[in-house]
C-alpha cells in the first residue's frame, strides 16, 4: 500500500485518498466497484485488474491499448516497462524516449475533449489540474493519478503500478529491480567518509533544494552535505537562497540542473558576480547534470545516481590526494 | 496642495534629514546580510577598500569577494531603484494631478513583463534586462500614442485610459506566452517578483539612465506645482503645460523603465513614499520629488534587508516586501497625519 501523500492529494481528494490508502472496501473510488483485485494480486494479463491511485483505487476493465500520458516521467516509464506500444499519445513535455508519439497536448492546461479525441482506455496524469481526473471520470475513462514522488519508495511504487495498469507486471519488477540494483551499486562503492557538501540548482534565481526533496533524499544516499538545509522551514523544500550565502558556504560539489533551460554551466557560474573563487568553480567541480533526468523519478533516476556517484568519487579521491 | 507648500527654508532640514535617513539605511544594510559575517568584520573590509589605508580584516579571498561583488553592489542597486521608482511615480502623480497615479499606470510594467517573459522563454538569460527595458518604454510609448489619438490631445483621462487597455491587452499575451512554457513559469515568476541581486553590471546598466531621467524630473518641479493649479492658469503664467507633461512623462517612463529592467516589478514603492513624503513636508513638488528620490532609496535599501534576512540563507522576493510591509506602513502614516490635521 502506497503511504499517505496528504500533500498532494489531501487536499483535493480528502478522504477518498485517505480511504484508498491502508484500508479496504470501506470507500472505493468513482471507478471502482467492490473488487477485491489489488495491484499485487497475480494477474497474469488476468483483467480486470484493479490498482491503487492517489485517485482512489483504479478498476481497468482490460488490458489498455490506448494510452494517453500526461506527464513526462510517466511516459518514460511506459516506454521503460514495455508498454511504448500502447501509447497513442503523450503530452508536449514528453521529450524522452523519442520515440514517444509527442502531441500538442498539455498536461498543465489539459483540454478533456482533446484528450478524449485520442479514444484513451488509460489516462496517465501526475498532477490533478482543473480537475481533470474527475473530468476523464465523468466520461468512464479511467486515469491513473500519480503524482510527484517523494521518496525512492514511492517512486517504486509508481512504476509497479503502471506495470500493473497496463499488463507489464513482470518488466515493471525487473525495471523497479533494476533501478534498486543499479543505485545500490553506485552508492555501495561511493567514498561515505569525504564530508562533502553540496548545492543543487534549478535555476539561477537561485533556486535550490533541500534535504527533504526526492532529489534531495538522493544525493543523501552518497553521504553528501546539502548547505541549502541551512535554509529555515519556511522557505520550503526549494528554497531561492541567497547568492552570497552560496559564496560563503563554498560547496565542494555543485550541481546544475539548469543546463538546458537556462544555459548554465561553470563559465557561467564563474562570471556571477562573487562567485568566481568558489572552490567547485575552481576545482572543476560543477556538474552538468540534464535537466530533464533531474526533475523527473521515472527509471533514469539510476542515471542520475550514477552522474551524482561519479562526481562524489572524483571529488573524494581528489580530496584525499589533497590531504595525504 | 500647491497652496499649502511650506516655507522653502524648511527644505534643506528635510532633506538633510532624509539623507541622513538613507545613509543609515544604506549601512544598515551593508552590515548584514545571509553570510556569516560579523558586522566589525565588514566596517574592517570597507576600511580596507578605501585608498590608502590597509586594514586585516581576517576574511577569506571568497568572503571579501562576496562583500565586494555582491552586498556592496546590491545595496547600491536598491538604493537607485528605490530612487527612481518613487521620484517617477511623483512625476506621474504630478501629471495625472492624481494621487494613486504610479509609475506602472502607462503600461510600463506589463510592457516589461511581457518583453522579460519572452526573452526568458526565446532568449539567453542575459538579455532579460534590455527586453525589459525595451519593453517597459515600448509600453508606454503605446500608451501614450494611443491616448494622443484616440482622444482630445492634452486630456490626461484618455491616456489613463489608453495604460488601462495596453496593461491588459501585453498582459494577455504575456500570460499566453508563459501558459505554453509551463517549465519556465518559476523564473518569470521570480522575475515578477522582483530581484536586486546582480552586482555592478546590473548597477552600470541603471547608473545613465537614472541619473538623466532624475537630473529631468527634479529640474521640472516648479513647473509641476504650476500645473497643480490647472492648465489655463498655467498657460497664463507662461507655462506650456502640454510640453511640460510631455517631458515629465518621457523622464518618468524613462526612470521606470531602467528600474524595472535591472529589479523586475517591485510594486507599491512608486505610489507609497510620494504619498508619505507629501504628507510630511507638504505638496510642492519642489520639495516632494527630491524627498521621493532619497525615500524611496531608503525604503528599498531596508526593505531589501529584511528581504536578505529574515529567512535567511534563503530570501524572500523584494517585491512581497515591499507590499508586505508597505501596506500597512502606509496605513499608519495616512491615520497619523490625519489625526495632526483635524
Amino acid at each position: 500500500m502506497r503511504p499517505v501523500r496528504t500533500v498532494l492529494a489531501g487536499a483535493l481528494l480528502g478522504t477518498l485518498a485517505l480511504a484508498g490508502c491502508g484500508q479496504t472496501g470501506t470507500t472505493a473510488g468513482p471507478a471502482a466497484p467492490s473488487s477485491a483485485a489489488s495491484s499485487t494480486a497475480p494477474a497474469a494479463g488476468g483483467f480486470p485488474v484493479t490498482v491503487e491511485a492517489a485517485n482512489g483505487k483504479v478498476t481497468i476493465p482490460k488490458r489498455p491499448e490506448r494510452i494517453v500520458s500526461l506527464s513526462a516521467t510517466h511516459t518514460e516509464t511506459l516506454y521503460a516497462i514495455g508498454a511504448g506500444s500502447q501509447v497513442v499519445a503523450v503530452d508536449d513535455r514528453s521529450n524522452y524516449p523519442p520515440e514517444a508519439p509527442t502531441t500538442e497536448l498539455s498536461g498543465f492546461k489539459p483540454n478533456v475533449e482533446a484528450i478524449v479525441a485520442q479514444k484513451p482506455d488509460l489516462v496517465v496524469v501526475s498532477d490533478d489540474i482543473d480537475d481533470i481526473v474527475s473530468e476523464l471520470g465523468k466520461v468512464n475513462v479511467p486515469v491513473l493519478h500519480q503524482p510527484a514522488a517523494t521518496n525512492l519508495d514511492e517512486a517504486y511504487e509508481e512504476i509497479s503500478e503502471l506495470g500493473a495498469a497496463t499488463g507489464h507486471q513482470a518488466e515493471a519488477g525487473k525495471v523497479v529491480a533494476d533501478m534498486k540494483s543499479a543505485i545500490d551499486d553506485v552508492v555501495s562503492k561511493a567514498p561515505k567518509d569525504a564530508e562533502l557538501t553540496y548545492y543543487h540548482e534549478l535555476d539561477q534565481t537561485p533556486y535550490a533544494v533541500t534535504s527533504k526533496t526526492f532529489i534531495g533524499q538522493i544525493y543523501g544516499m552518497f553521504g553528501l552535505t546539502n548547505i541549502a538545509d541551512k535554509a529555515p522551514d519556511a522557505a520550503g523544500g526549494y528554497p531561492k537562497l541567497s547568492a552570497e550565502f552560496v559564496a560563503q558556504a563554498d560547496p565542494d560539489l555543485i550541481f546544475l540542473a539548469d543546463v538546458k533551460c537556462c544555459q548554465q554551466n561553470k563559465e557561467a557560474l564563474a562570471a556571477r558576480p562573487g562567485w568566481k573563487n568558489l572552490s567547485a568553480v575552481k576545482n572543476d567541480r560543477v556538474i552538468e547534470l540534464d535537466d530533464d533526468i533531474a526533475s523527473r523519478w521515472g527509471p533514469r533516476v539510476a542515471d542520475l545516481a550514477k552522474s551524482i556517484g561519479a562526481a562524489v568519487a572524483d571529488a573524494a579521491r581528489a580530496k584525499t590526494d589533497g590531504a595525504s | 496642495m500647491a497652496t499649502q507648500a511650506r516655507p522653502a527654508r524648511a527644505r534643506p532640514l528635510w532633506l538633510a534629514g532624509a539623507l541622513v535617513l538613507l545613509a543609515a539605511c544604506m549601512i544598515a544594510g551593508m552590515l548584514d546580510g545571509a553570510a556569516d559575517i560579523s558586522p566589525w568584520q565588514v566596517v574592517l573590509q570597507v576600511a580596507d577598500w578605501l585608498p590608502f589605508t590597509h586594514v586585516d580584516s581576517g576574511l577569506a579571498p571568497v568572503e571579501q569577494g562576496l562583500l565586494f561583488e555582491l552586498r556592496l553592489p546590491r545595496v547600491l542597486v536598491a538604493a537607485v531603484v528605490g530612487g527612481l521608482l518613487a521620484i517617477a511615480g511623483a512625476g506621474y502623480q504630478g501629471v495625472f494631478r492624481n494621487p494613486l497615479a504610479d509609475p506602472y499606470l502607462l503600461g510600463a510594467a506589463a510592457g516589461a513583463g511581457l518583453a522579460a517573459t519572452a526573452a526568458i522563454v526565446l532568449l539567453p538569460s542575459a538579455s532579460v534586462p534590455v527586453a525589459a527595458f525595451a519593453g517597459a518604454v515600448g509600453g508606454v510609448f503605446l500608451a501614450y500614442t494611443l491616448g494622443n489619438t484616440a482622444g482630445r490631445s492634452g486630456g490626461t483621462a484618455t491616456l489613463v485610459l489608453a495604460g488601462v487597455a495596453v496593461t491588459s491587452f501585453l498582459t494577455a499575451i504575456q500570460t499566453v506566452l508563459q501558459q505554453l512554457e509551463v517549465e519556465k513559469l518559476q523564473r518569470i515568476y521570480a522575475w515578477i517578483l522582483g530581484d536586486l541581486g546582480g552586482g555592478w553590471d546590473q548597477l552600470l546598466l541603471v547608473l545613465p539612465y537614472a541619473a538623466v531621467s532624475a537630473v529631468l524630473l527634479l529640474l521640472h518641479g516648479r513647473m509641476l506645482d504650476v500645473l497643480s493649479v490647472g492648465d489655463e492658469e498655467a498657460a497664463g503664467l507662461g507655462v506650456r503645460a502640454g510640453r511640460v507633461r510631455f517631458v515629465v512623462l518621457l523622464a518618468a517612463s524613462l526612470a521606470t523603465a531602467a528600474a524595472v529592467a535591472v529589479s523586475g516589478l517591485i510594486g507599491f514603492v512608486g505610489i507609497v513614499v510620494p504619498h508619505v513624503v507629501r504628507r510630511l513636508a507638504g505638496g510642492s513638488y519642489r520639495i516632494v520629488l527630491p524627498l521621493s528620490l532619497i525615500g524611496g532609496a531608503a525604503f528599498l535599501v531596508l526593505a531589501d534587508l529584511v528581504a536578505r534576512t529574515v529567512l535567511a540563507p534563503a530570501e524572500l522576493p523584494i517585491g512581497v516586501v515591499t507590499m508586505f510591509v508597505g501596506a500597512p506602513f502606509f496605513v499608519a502614516v495616512l491615520r497619523m497625519t490625519r489625526r495632526v490635521v483635524t
